[in-house]
């Protein structure tokens, strides 16, 4: 049985929907949310028809960066965007691991030459269901359980 | 073209470049000449190493090049904590292309990215010899006069080891080629490395090949000497494993050995060895030319 829920409208921020279930939390994180003063509703556990149960975060006040919606795309690859203005959904998008990943994540390798100096990491997307990624530096492939964001 | 290119992994060439170092290598191999008159090569060893330095120094030598560098990063700025990415400023100033060997898998690439001078890399980590391959695949070209619709059996540690992943992708670009692997179940070639036969029985294999590529357990890249303990000597060819092996059959191996091939086998046909790492100068010669002066008078 599906349940309603409700959770605070917002006037203007963002609703990201569809996120897997408790990656809510690092959405958290990697958007730097719990250092934000303005409004965050998390859901988590929600009824959804595709994925059994899902999360969602809506935030008051921000809109995301190209860098932040690739980032996102990492611990959920099946979330949708709304941007809300004037409490009008503006724009609904789904987010897409791209194809090559800058920066953003640590290479799981130990022996990895960008654990050892300072080298910007750099990934190429090999699957995206499921996620999987390739250093461009070491060749190694690696699943989402290993990804590290950084 | 492969003037001013660097070589980092066996993936940078198509089939066709890697025939032309083959190609190139055959022509160079008796040859001595002035195509690296004036110019000099770094070779940066920050890993110990026998057959691949020294085959790159006789390379440069008998190219009529000079050299530059140092060996396990002794004597340099290296000892200082010098990181790689200020060696490689510094040497691609100096010199016409480095030769780098590297404990970190992906150091060869990320000095292919911050030099103005080509970069061969002479292994990186547990990642990629490319160098090597090429010296495999010329010993296999020259004992079976082709690579494609060769049954190729890979025998120790495939999961570590750099020789063996870069000859892998080598030999996907050669059609009809049958992989048949032979190792302990912890040291298995990674998946990703498309479609090959598992084998843990070395007598199993051993009448089905033409080439048997026999690899060291390398204690050094293993996670701790417990798992060394495990899975040393497993693997011990001798002369009397080969007595259904095909006429034509040829043994080869990056070397050093350590116990996987007892020396009875030296004096038998199969044995090719010590003339796949001879081969190794060819190889060299042909592409410090073709990197450096192809196109030169």
């Amino acid at each position: 049985m599906m349940r309603e829920y409700k959770v605070y409208r917002i006037e203007n921020g963002t609703v990201i929907d569809h996120i897997p279930h408790w990656n809510s939390l690092k959405v958290l994180d990697l958007l730097g949310l719990r250092q934000c003063h303005d409004l965050v509703t998390l859901g988590i556990g929600l009824d959804s028809k595709d994925m059994g149960r899902k999360d969602l975060v809506k935030v008051e006040n921000r809109e995301l960066s190209e860098e932040e919606m690739d980032k996102l795309a990492l611990v959920a690859p099946q979330a949708t965007i709304n941007l809300i203005r004037n409490s009008e959904r503006t724009s609904k998008h789904k987010v897409r691991v791209p194809d090559h990943i800058r920066g953003l994540v640590r290479c799981p390798n130990s022996g990895c030459i960008t654990r050892h100096e300072y080298v910007p990491t750099r990934f190429d997307t090999i699957s995206r269901d499921p996620l999987e990624l390739r250093c461009y530096y070491c060749n190694v492939q690696f699943r989402s359980d290993e990804l590290e964001l950084l | 073209m492969l003037k001013n290119r660097s070589l980092v992994s066996i993936r940078d060439l198509t089939r066709a470049e890697i025939e032309q170092v083959l190609d190139t290598a055959q022509k160079l191999e008796n040859h001595r000449g002035r195509h690296l008159e004036h110019r000099q090569v770094a070779l940066l060893f920050y890993e110990a190493s026998t057959r691949t330095r020294n085959s790159f120094l006789t390379a440069v030598h008998q190219l009529g090049g000079t050299e530059a560098g140092f060996s396990s990063g002794e004597g340099s700025s290296v000892a200082k904590g010098e990181s790689l990415h200020d060696t490689i400023k510094m040497f691609s100033a100096y010199c016409d292309a480095i030769v780098l060997r590297h404990p970190r898998d992906g150091a060869a690439r990320w000095a292919a990215d911050i030099s103005d001078v080509p970069i061969i890399n002479a292994g990186d980590g547990k990642n990629q010899h490319p160098t090597q391959t090429l010296l495999d695949l010329y010993a296999i070209r020259s004992t079976q006069g082709r690579i494609e619709n060769l049954s190729i059996g890979i025998m120790g540690d495939l999961k570590y080891g750099r020789t063996v992943h870069s000859l892998v992708d080598a030999l996907s670009l050669y059609p009809g080629v049958q992989l048949h692997c032979i190792s302990p179940e912890s040291l298995a070639l990674p998946q990703s490395y498309g479609p090959h036969q598992i084998h843990h029985r070395l007598e199993d294999v051993i009448p089905q090949v033409d080439i048997l590529y026999c690899t060291r357990i390398q204690r050094e890249r293993l996670p701790d000497e417990a798992e060394y303990e495990k899975v040393r000597g497993i693997y011990r060819l001798s002369a009397s494993h080969l007595h259904n092996a095909r006429t034509h059959m040829r043994i080869l191996h990056p070397l050093p050995r350590v116990d996987e091939i007892h020396p009875d086998v030296d004096a038998t046909p199969h044995a090719y060895y010590f003339q796949q790492a001879a081969g190794g100068v060819a190889v060299r010669k042909a592409l410090l030319y073709l990197l450096i002066a192809q196109g030169e008078a």
